[in-house]
């Protein structure tokens, strides 16, 4: 009986548990980005994020930006639901033929100022999709790019980096 | 009908050169025939795509020895519907005629699928004549009639960390009359790609067509590929192949059972399900270098030759996340407010995923009892004991249910596959001239997956991949009709079909 939740209750945030070398760099990048969000944004930095066509690899490594061992939102990162709620789109994929309009309209309805960061080899440029009739290309083939991050598909304590990046260009934008 | 789909194939010379299945040219009337015989329930579509001049369409039958495939010829342009018969065939019929330009006669659905007119040309392995661009929202949504209907479009862009695709919803109050899927819209032309090119860039592009299925696909690629070319990996390769692909399977299941959890607002069993996915993912890495093991299976063998230590990390990290796994099964098994949302919910009938051949937790959570790597056995799965879950209920929690003994079976297959792992070189010499056709189909975490390639010397001619998602799209149409909308979540993570792999 609700062995799991008592078990949460009183269990050490894996998070923070193993100091692996990997963790280490998780929590310095962590740390970074909270103070420099916190200034900018009274630690808030809402994604959406749009798959304007990749293979769903880039989609499983973001998605595991918001489990308990990276988990982002300790950092004020957060994904929102609609782009009208947001300050990043995190655009993946080379952009298709057909995801082409709905890319531009989600750009569209985010609120300035805004960034857009290309997550994956696809989105950054092409990638192995290149040269076909259905692809557009590079996400900054349709929407201006702030940043780009690469990897095919990125690791999450590589996308963790990547948004600390943002932060700092967003500093200097804003 | 006069004709089985038994005597419609018996006797006819299979074309040379094509491995390990056969192959065989036939006319339109026996085309026709085979449609007819596959909707009286003889047999079971595996697959229909389109070639240059050619369609050809894959099928199994318990009266056929092994699946076979077809060829018809089409000179003019057009051939015979199968899906005027069979209806899972009726996309599948629409992507050729988007692709080809090659219509099917008789289809009872002439609408674009793949082509949303966006490509500025049509059929764009045919005639690539010049086409004008079309405004991406126009399609004819099929009219549903009744009083106190509501229109509800959802997507292509989600509300989640989700592929693109738009879903038509027409309700009645709070209950879903119709739902109607269009897809297409992750559509990158990979059979283009795969057509005429060299056999690594295809390799790359076959391990990009579904990210969640890069090893099944790159699998399947391979044991294609050496069909075609009548070589066989070494036995160690073909080993860590399985390795690999059992842990591609839970660490799915696991992102999988979470995900349903969570969608009934049961955020404890999502939470722990990220962390075992997490160590699974991390496993990987160690071991491959790669979180999801993309492009480590290669034609002939396989990239990464672990060594003993890096085993050690496979079985350390079972061992890690076996217990927490089975207090994950209680958690869930202890709680009724979950099964509330589970239960009953969005059902598939067991003769819908027999007609449609539908594979996965989606068929076994219905009743079917097929499982390519038993039914279709191949190496390493021949020579090994697994068990293969099946469940009648067809909802939510039979799909929940299936993937959990999966993770369960998956977990005891890679300790025995490391325990009996020989000894030897992991990957043979699968570069040549020759030409020749191959086919495999290799069970991934969502179900059966198939590949067909043609190679003309070092060059990969025509591949085909069709993903099982292709026959269970559908079928979510089918398990939403008459439950609530804020139920469609739950029901669709429990499918988990593949926009990319589907839309290629």
């Amino acid at each position: 009986m609700r062995t799991l939740l008592l078990r949460s209750l009183f269990a050490r945030p894996v998070t923070i548990a193993a100091p692996s070398a990997e963790n280490a760099a998780l929590t310095e990048v962590g740390h970074a980005l909270e103070g420099r969000i916190r200034r900018l944004y009274g630690r808030s930095l809402t994604i959406r994020e749009v798959d304007a066509g990749s293979c769903n690899g880039c989609e499983l490594e973001i998605h595991a930006l918001n489990n308990a061992v990276y988990d982002c939102e300790r950092f004020g990162l957060r994904f929102a639901a609609s782009p009208r709620h947001c300050d990043v789109l995190m655009v993946t994929g080379p952009v298709t033929r057909n995801m082409k309009v709905a890319l531009e309209r989600t750009y569209a309805a985010t609120p300035d100022p805004k960034w857009v960061v290309a997550v994956g080899d696809c989105a950054c440029g092409c990638g192995v999709f290149e040269d076909s009739y259905a692809v557009i290309g590079a996400v900054d083939k349709v929407v201006p790019v702030d940043l780009h991050v690469k990897g095919c598909p990125p690791r999450p304590i590589e996308l963790l980096r990547g948004l600390v990046a943002l932060v700092d260009k967003a500093t200097a934008k804003g | 009908m006069s004709e089985t789909l038994q005597t419609l194939l018996q006797g006819r010379t299979a074309i040379a050169g094509h491995r390990p299945w056969p192959r065989y040219e036939i006319d339109a009337a026996t085309w026709d025939a085979l449609g007819a015989a596959l909707a009286a329930g003889e047999g079971t579509l595996l697959g229909l795509w389109g070639d240059e001049g050619l369609v050809h369409m894959a099928l199994s039958a318990p009266t056929l020895p092994t699946p076979a495939i077809v060829t018809l010829a089409v000179p003019d342009g057009t051939f015979p519907s199968v899906g005027k018969h069979h209806p899972p065939a009726i996309r599948l019929e629409r992507a050729v005629c988007d692709l080809y330009g090659y219509a099917a006669a008789g289809a009872p659905d002439a609408r674009k699928w793949l082509d949303h007119g966006a490509w500025g040309i049509t059929a764009p392995l045919g005639s690539r004549a010049p086409a004008p661009l079309a405004d991406p929202v126009a399609y004819d949504f099929s009219p549903v009639h009744g009083e106190g209907l509501h229109q509800i479009p959802v997507g292509p862009v989600h509300a989640g960390i989700i592929e693109p695709g738009h879903f038509r919803f027409t309700a009645n109050g709070e209950i879903i009359a119709r739902l109607e899927e269009r897809l297409g819209y992750v559509h990158k032309g990979i059979d283009s790609l795969t057509t005429g090119c060299d056999i690594d860039r295809a390799a790359r592009l076959v391990a990009r067509v579904s990210g969640d299925s890069t090893v099944a696909a790159s699998f399947a690629f391979a044991r294609a590929l050496e069909s075609a070319r009548g070589i066989s990996a070494p036995p160690r390769a073909v080993a860590l192949r399985g390795i690999m692909a059992e842990l591609e399977r839970i660490a799915n299941h696991l992102g999988d059972i979470g995900a349903v959890c969570n969608d009934a607002a049961f955020a404890l069993i999502l939470a722990y399900c990220g962390i075992l996915r997490e160590k699974v993912l991390a496993a990987c890495d160690r071991v491959f270098g790669h979180r999801l093991m993309m492009d480590k299976i290669v034609p002939g063998g396989v990239a990464h030759d672990p060594s003993p230590a890096e085993l050690g990390v496979i079985l350390a990290m079972l061992d890690d996340i076996a217990p927490l796994f089975a207090d994950v099964v209680e958690e869930y098994d202890d709680t009724p407010s979950l099964q509330d949302r589970t239960c009953a919910t969005g059902v598939v009938t067991p003769d819908l995923v027999v007609k449609w051949g539908a594979g996965g937790h989606v068929g076994r959570a219905s009743g079917r009892d097929f499982d390519a790597r038993r039914n279709l056995a191949y190496a390493p799965y021949d020579d090994l004991g697994f068990l293969v879950p099946v469940f009648m209920a067809g909802d939510v929690d039979a799909r929940v249910r299936v993937r959990i003994r999966e993770v369960e079976a998956s977990m005891e297959m890679i300790r025995m596959l490391i325990d009996s792992l020989p000894d030897g070189p992991v990957r043979t010499q699968a570069t040549g001239a020759s030409a020749g056709e191959g086919v495999a189909v290799t069970e991934a975490f969502r179900g059966d997956l198939l590949v067909w390639l043609r190679l003309d010397g070092s060059r990969v001619a025509r591949c085909h991949i069709r993903d099982a998602s292709w026959f269970q799209w559908p079928l979510l149409e089918a398990s939403i009709e008459n439950n609530i909308v804020a139920d469609f979540p739950l029901c669709n993570k429990s499918f988990n079909c593949s926009y990319s792999g589907h839309d290629l």
